[in-house]
């Protein structure tokens, strides 16, 4: 049995369902995050395992027993907040001795816990200062031990680094994921910065107005995303509308240009569909290995260092690849005709494509006529 | 801030030989004019605020024949009568700023933490501003035609509830009369000033507390209340000062005959009661102390809560 | 609902029945001039000249003070804020002056440093003394007046605002009056209606003074005349009402947002 789990979790807030139907089972000792933009439900689930918020149906269990009509202080959950919610009364070694502190640990116990735990974030030497001497990286670290110093069952970490600098950001993240592992705590962790979600978790859970778009190794999300939301959400992917020449024989047509994949689908001839192909599988130039190829002319061109990223135009659709920089081998100038190639299993059918293509804002799909003639 | 960084650009800039003659011209013209631009401001300062007060405070150091003396202040601690007016101010501005203190906490609590309607929490500020700034004269009359003999509560209490405010012994042209009118103008100042301090307390640290196991109880005891402290002691000693410096509503609601410092002092105004010019400049420089003192405190105490608060 | 909702339900209706009370009280007393039945007897009053006149010379030194105030304090904060930075901790401390010294101090010093033997016979004739008046409602008035015009030009960019209007041509009192003013209006007019307030049903000044005010003027009535007192408090508390919720309404920043 999963160690954290939620069934079928609804919240409404009057008439909005901000979650729907939210199903997660998260083994012990896991690290998940909750990836998604603003306003997809991700902290509420979370404030809802803290018990900040009751579910207006389903159940959330932790081994087994049901959680949701226990308040907050009940739960044993550590949980660290984006802005730093360190008590800017009691020093440092008051705030991560705090939760000891409420549950009667006798003085002697609970200040040798706060200096471990201190040891631990590598900050003993800050014990009594107060929060507003400390940095943001600091005042986050101590956070965390304060949360953990209980040893709660669950720790949840609420945009904890999306008020820092991008250098600390990194390296405090990579701080999380080595304390978690050592402590082998399970972890919700709630980000809308895809890399974050990448690069610190075991499993991502990609959020999307309330639902659950899907669940995952960082790996899975990355490479096979399933709908278009999460293809645009994670990553740089290209996003392309094709028109289904012959599913049979898994044939599409993009801007009037055959593509084969690799990937089984259902639809009609002439129904169109979402498609999806990474920067780093496409590459220039022709080639004799069953590729696809599509001809274009180069549209842009950034040299972004170790690599070049060039855009492609086909006839109302771009793709963007990016290439390695090769001293030998400059790369293509604007203008240029070339020739884009890829792999047939690198050409993603997006769930849900045939449907939310037109009504989808945003994105280039402008040519009904053309897709009617070539039909 | 703004403009002392720009101020900081124009010196370091006028560099240069040609130019630089102009721009100092310019600048000397600019602030000429800056400066005349001022001069009602701190003509009016000089002769408003700063002169009078002055020559009170000096008086109170000479004798009637203008030579320095400790004489006056002595005499203040000498007079018993002068005493205890000392003593009934500070008493009810003590009472009416502690009182103010808890009941204006309690209703700012309720309407910054107390998941109250959002329409409420404008409502009562509104209501605050007016009856903050409700006092003097008109407020007294309105508690004399609510809670005097004949008013309208007198009148409910006695028919509903059976109590009788006289035979409990309140007279509201007493000392506890005038107590329940000041309430009325420092309570809504209360939630005025410790509003904003409540808005300061982060949501977060409440919902950390309660994941770590606190109660609420334990919240406001170990994070709340001592986060508030300043904030809430800074307010209370701004009531009290509010409150020693008040008069109007004392005078017209209890009468000369109240023995509030205030009411002595313009009662010595009016006729000299005291026979004694110079102390009666002790006296006011006794009040201006009493004031100057808690607004100090005052200011020394928000710092000190804003320290905390970033 | 929860119960912390109802502990909070209960603070605001203790504190707001507190607030509300005295003025049922006020209204329903000044009704019950007439032996056994409720009346605006009370109210005849307004109709006296005695009032009309206090009322009218309130109102009066009440607009003057907004007046005065305004020529004072503007200049001051412009020029600190652009040329003179240095003297803000001075000015600062010299507008909270007046919350500092008690108003029935002020007033003392006033009667004996402008009495009518003195240097400047403020006190001498019944037209100086009026000045003097109106001089001490503009100390009153200067915190408030100050903090709420200060605030409203540190949210437009009065360097700018200054460089620009001199780049066409303005003069000082062009850019003084037609360029800063009318951009902190909405602070200018806050300011104003507080001061209003503070003004109308002023007492302690105004009686050492021996001008006839209407505070002064209420102050006799309730002597005698406990119902016309009560008539007149109501009157007082509309006009404060009125006040701050003109400040209310007029001290929000009514200009439109820039489209993009």
């Amino acid at each position: 049995m999963a160690y954290l789990e939620l069934k079928s979790i609804v919240k409404s807030f009057g008439s909005t369902k901000v979650v729907q139907q939210f199903d997660l089972a998260v083994d012990q000792g896991e690290f998940v995050s909750f990836l998604g933009p603003s306003g997809c439900g991700k902290t509420t689930v979370l404030r809802m395992i803290a018990g900040f918020e009751q579910p207006s149906a389903g159940s959330i269990t932790v081994e087994g027993q049901e959680i949701s009509h226990l308040p907050p202080a009940k739960r044993n959950i550590g949980m660290v907040f984006q802005a730093y919610a360190l008590f800017p009364n009691l020093t440092v070694g008051q705030n991560v001795g705090f939760g000891l502190k409420l549950a009667g640990v006798p003085k002697a116990e609970r200040d040798a816990r706060v200096a471990e735990m201190l040891e631990i974030i590598k900050l003993p030497q800050l014990a009594d200062r107060y929060p507003y001497q400390l940095s943001g990286g600091q005042q986050q670290r101590v956070a965390l031990a304060r949360a953990l110093a209980v040893r709660p069952k669950i720790l949840l970490l609420d945009e904890p680094l999306s008020a820092l600098d991008a250098k600390i950001r990194v390296s405090l993240r990579e701080e999380i994921r080595a304390l978690q592992r050592q402590l082998g705590i399970t972890t919700i962790f709630v980000t809308h910065d895809q890399e974050e979600a990448l690069s610190i978790s075991d499993r991502i859970v990609v959020m999307h107005e309330g639902k659950a778009a899907q669940i995952g190794a960082p790996f899975e999300i990355y490479n096979s995303p399933k709908t278009k939301f999460v293809a645009s959400f994670v990553g740089t992917l290209n996003i392309l509308e094709a028109t289904v020449m012959d599913w049979g024989q898994m044939r599409l047509s993009i801007d009037g240009r055959d593509v084969t994949t690799s990937h089984g689908f259902t639809a009609k001839a002439g129904e169109k569909v979402s498609v999806a192909l990474r920067p780093e599988a496409a590459t220039l130039g022709w080639t004799n290995d069953g590729r696809n190829h599509m001809a274009g002319t180069v549209e842009e061109v950034a040299f972004l260092g170790s690599v070049v990223r060039v855009r492609v135009r086909f006839e109302h659709q771009t793709i963007s690849l990016d290439t390695f920089n090769d001293p030998a081998n400059p790369p293509p100038l604007r203008g240029a005709t070339v020739a884009v190639a890829f792999k047939p299993e690198d050409l993603i059918i997006l769930e849900g494509g045939t449907t939310e293509a037109n009504h989808e804002p945003g994105t280039a799909v402008d040519a009904p006529v053309a897709v009617t003639e070539l039909a | 801030m703004s403009s002392s960084a720009g101020l900081a650009d124009i010196t370091e800039h006028a560099g240069g030989p040609a130019p630089q003659q102009v721009k100092t011209a310019r600048r000397m013209s600019n602030t000429l004019i800056a400066t005349f631009g001022v001069v009602p401001f701190f003509l009016f300062s000089a002769m408003f605020l700063i002169l009078p007060t002055l020559f009170l405070c000096i008086g109170a150091f000479q004798d009637q024949g203008g030579q320095f003396t400790l004489e006056n202040i002595y005499k203040i601690f000498a007079n018993q009568f002068l005493l205890d007016a000392y003593l009934v101010s500070i008493k009810i501005s003590v009472i009416t700023a502690l009182g103010a203190a808890v009941l204006g906490f309690f209703v700012a609590q309720a309407i910054v933490l107390g998941n109250l309607p959002a329409w409420l929490r404008p409502t009562v500020t509104t209501l605050s501003g007016v009856a903050s700034n409700f006092a003097g004269v008109p407020l007294a009359f309105a508690f004399l035609a609510t809670i005097g003999p004949t008013g309208l509560i007198t009148g409910w209490l006695l028919s509903y509830f059976g109590i009788n405010l006289r035979t409990l012994g309140f007279n509201v042209v007493s000392f506890w009369g005038v107590v329940a009118a000041y309430l009325y103008f420092q309570i809504p100042l209360m939630v005025l000033i410790i509003t904003p301090a409540l808005d300061g307390l982060k949501k977060e640290w409440r919902e950390a507390a309660v994941t770590l196991g606190a109660t609420p109880l334990d919240y406001w005891r170990y994070v709340g209340l001592p986060v508030l402290g300043p904030s809430l002691i800074g307010a209370t000693v701004l009531l009290f000062a509010n409150s020693f410096g008040a008069i109007a509503t004392a005078y017209a609601l209890a009468g000369p005959s109240l023995n509030l410092i205030t009411i002595q002092l313009y009662n010595q105004i009016r006729g000299d009661v005291l026979h004694d010019e110079n102390l009666g400049f002790a006296v006011a420089l006794g009040m201006i102390l009493i004031t100057g003192a808690s607004n100090a405190a005052y200011i020394y105490l928000r710092e000190r809560s804003e320290r905390w608060i970033k | 609902m929860k119960t912390s909702s109802v502990g909070a339900w209960v603070a605001v209706c203790i504190g707001v029945f507190y607030l509300l009370m005295p003025l049922m009280g006020t209204v329903e007393f000044s009704l019950r001039m007439l032996r056994g039945t409720y009346s605006f007897e009370a109210y005849k009053i307004l109709g006296t000249g005695e009032f009309q006149q206090s009322f009218l010379f309130s109102m009066i030194i009440a607009l003057l003070t907004i007046i005065v105030s305004v020529l004072i304090v503007v200049p001051t904060v412009y020029f600190v804020q652009l040329r003179l930075p240095k003297l803000r901790p001075i000015v600062e401390f010299i507008t909270l002056l007046p919350l500092v010294i008690p108003a029935i101090v002020l007033v003392f010093g006033y009667l004996r440093l402008y009495n009518s033997s003195s240097w400047l016979p403020l006190t001498g004739t019944a037209e100086a003394t009026n000045v003097l008046l109106l001089f001490a409602y503009v100390a009153l008035a200067l915190p408030y007046m100050y903090r709420a015009i200060d605030s409203g030009m540190r949210t437009v960019d009065v360097r700018t605002l200054t460089e620009a209007a001199e780049s066409l041509g303005a003069g000082l009192g062009t850019i003084l009056f037609t360029v800063i003013l009318p951009n902190v209006r909405s602070a200018v007019l806050s300011g104003a209606f507080l001061t209003f307030a503070i003004v109308i049903g002023e007492f302690t000044i105004a009686s050492l003074l021996d001008r006839p005010v209407f505070g002064t003027y209420l102050q006799n009535v309730g002597a005698g005349k406990p119902y016309n007192a009560s008539a007149l408090s109501v009157v007082a508390f509309a006009i404060t009402w009125a006040s701050m919720g003109l400040m209310q309404v007029f001290g929000r920043d009514r200009r439109p947002k820039v489209a993009h």
